[in-house]
């Protein structure tokens, strides 16, 4: 069984690329067969940031249009060998997705066995992120604790619940909140909205809370998405939402501030 | 510094995120459950009622309610303190 998971948002740069490179390392990780697929046509990223993007030779709108098999346009990953990549094209054209294109090359992953179909969606509600969602299982909605980024989180909620293959079957697609650039400095001094806040707004629960970290801008930097770095909150913290959408149970790390001992307070550090 | 924060008068500025983002979203929730026709209809109340009266252009406000099993179509429209002459639009 194929599970198709859409990374979504509505608003850009809240880390809809970052979370989609992260979640495919994880479920990679845990031996599941995973392709992570960009459908930001004209704005392709998805490839640097998984760290291949000098080993793109076909994309997503190539194999839609028969210019080549699925087979070539899917980059392998250097660090799993059950992890792949489709990358976004370039094209300008923003009607070289359809429907019944993307559905294809969706079938024939299944056929091909994957076990996961990470679908990166484009930012807003257009066509590219209309196609990314339409036919997923289950959504992760990513929302930073921000109010422009929550508004447009609860629309995108809405379309998931009306515009999906699901919805129109009378399913529905399987909802998660992933709150990134989480700072509990700032929530405990009354300056973000808290992941209660966020929970009550949307009225859904998290599946994972993403600290702030310099952490994550330094793995976009190297291509190495932040879960690799089990050193780091960032990447402890994708870990930990992989294994809750692999039906794992996890507390909520790194969502509390640090309390600082005496010594600490007195020598700093 | 640490010593006089409790000095400092605290910015609670996430509570009226909040506050104002739970307003919002229950109007586009009901916005979007709604027929499609609201926003043409108000659109077009207002039209009318401006060929009488002066009124803002948010004076018209469309709801629909749940009453039991029925929907109620709210229409409340505020009309200004001092009438400006009809037509003035």
């Amino acid at each position: 069984m194929t599970q198709i998971i859409v990374v979504t948002s509505g608003k850009g740069g809240v880390g809809k690329t970052t979370t989609s490179a992260s979640l495919a390392c994880g479920l990679a990780r845990h031996g599941k067969k995973t392709v992570v697929i960009d459908f930001d046509v004209g704005l392709r990223n998805l490839d640097l940031i998984m760290g291949c993007e000098r080993r793109v030779v076909y994309d997503f709108v190539n194999v839609v249009n028969g210019e080549c098999t699925l087979k070539q346009a899917l980059i392998k990953d250097k660090r799993f060998d059950n992890l792949f990549v489709l990358a976004a094209s370039q094209t300008r054209d923003k009607d070289a997705l359809d429907k019944d294109g993307v559905g294809k090359v969706l079938k024939e992953l299944e056929e091909d066995g994957f076990d996961f179909i990470i679908c990166d969606s484009p930012a807003g509600i257009e066509k590219g992120a209309f196609l990314a969602m339409y036919y997923a299982d289950t959504a992760v909605v990513v929302v930073n604790p921000e109010v422009s980024s929550v508004r447009d989180s609860d629309r995108v909620l809405g379309l998931l619940s009306s515009k999906t293959q699901k919805a129109e079957r009378g399913e529905r697609v399987e909802d998660f909140l992933l709150l990134t650039r989480y700072n509990p400095v700032r929530v405990e001094s009354g300056e973000m909205l808290s992941i209660k806040d966020v929970e009550e707004i949307l009225g859904l629960k998290v599946l994972g809370v993403i600290p702030e970290s310099t952490d994550v801008l330094n793995a976009s930097n190297k291509g190495e998405p932040v879960i690799l770095d089990m050193e780091t909150p960032a990447g402890q913290a994708y870990d930990d939402a992989v294994a809750r959408l692999l039906g794992q149970e996890r507390a909520l790390r790194f969502t509390q501030v640090e309390k600082k001992g005496f010594l600490s307070k007195l020598f700093g550090g | 510094m640490a010593l006089f924060d409790f000095l400092r008068p605290k910015k609670d500025t996430a509570s009226i995120a909040k506050n104002r983002l739970r307003i919002l979203i229950e109007q586009e929730r009901s916005d979007s459950g709604g027929p499609d026709y609201l926003p043409v209809m108000r659109r077009e109340l207002l039209e009318v009622i401006r060929r009488y009266v002066n009124v803002d252009l948010d004076a018209v406000k469309v709801d629909l309610l749940k009453d039991g099993d029925h929907d109620v179509l709210d229409i409340s429209v505020s009309l200004p303190e001092k009438p400006g002459p009809a037509g003035a639009v």
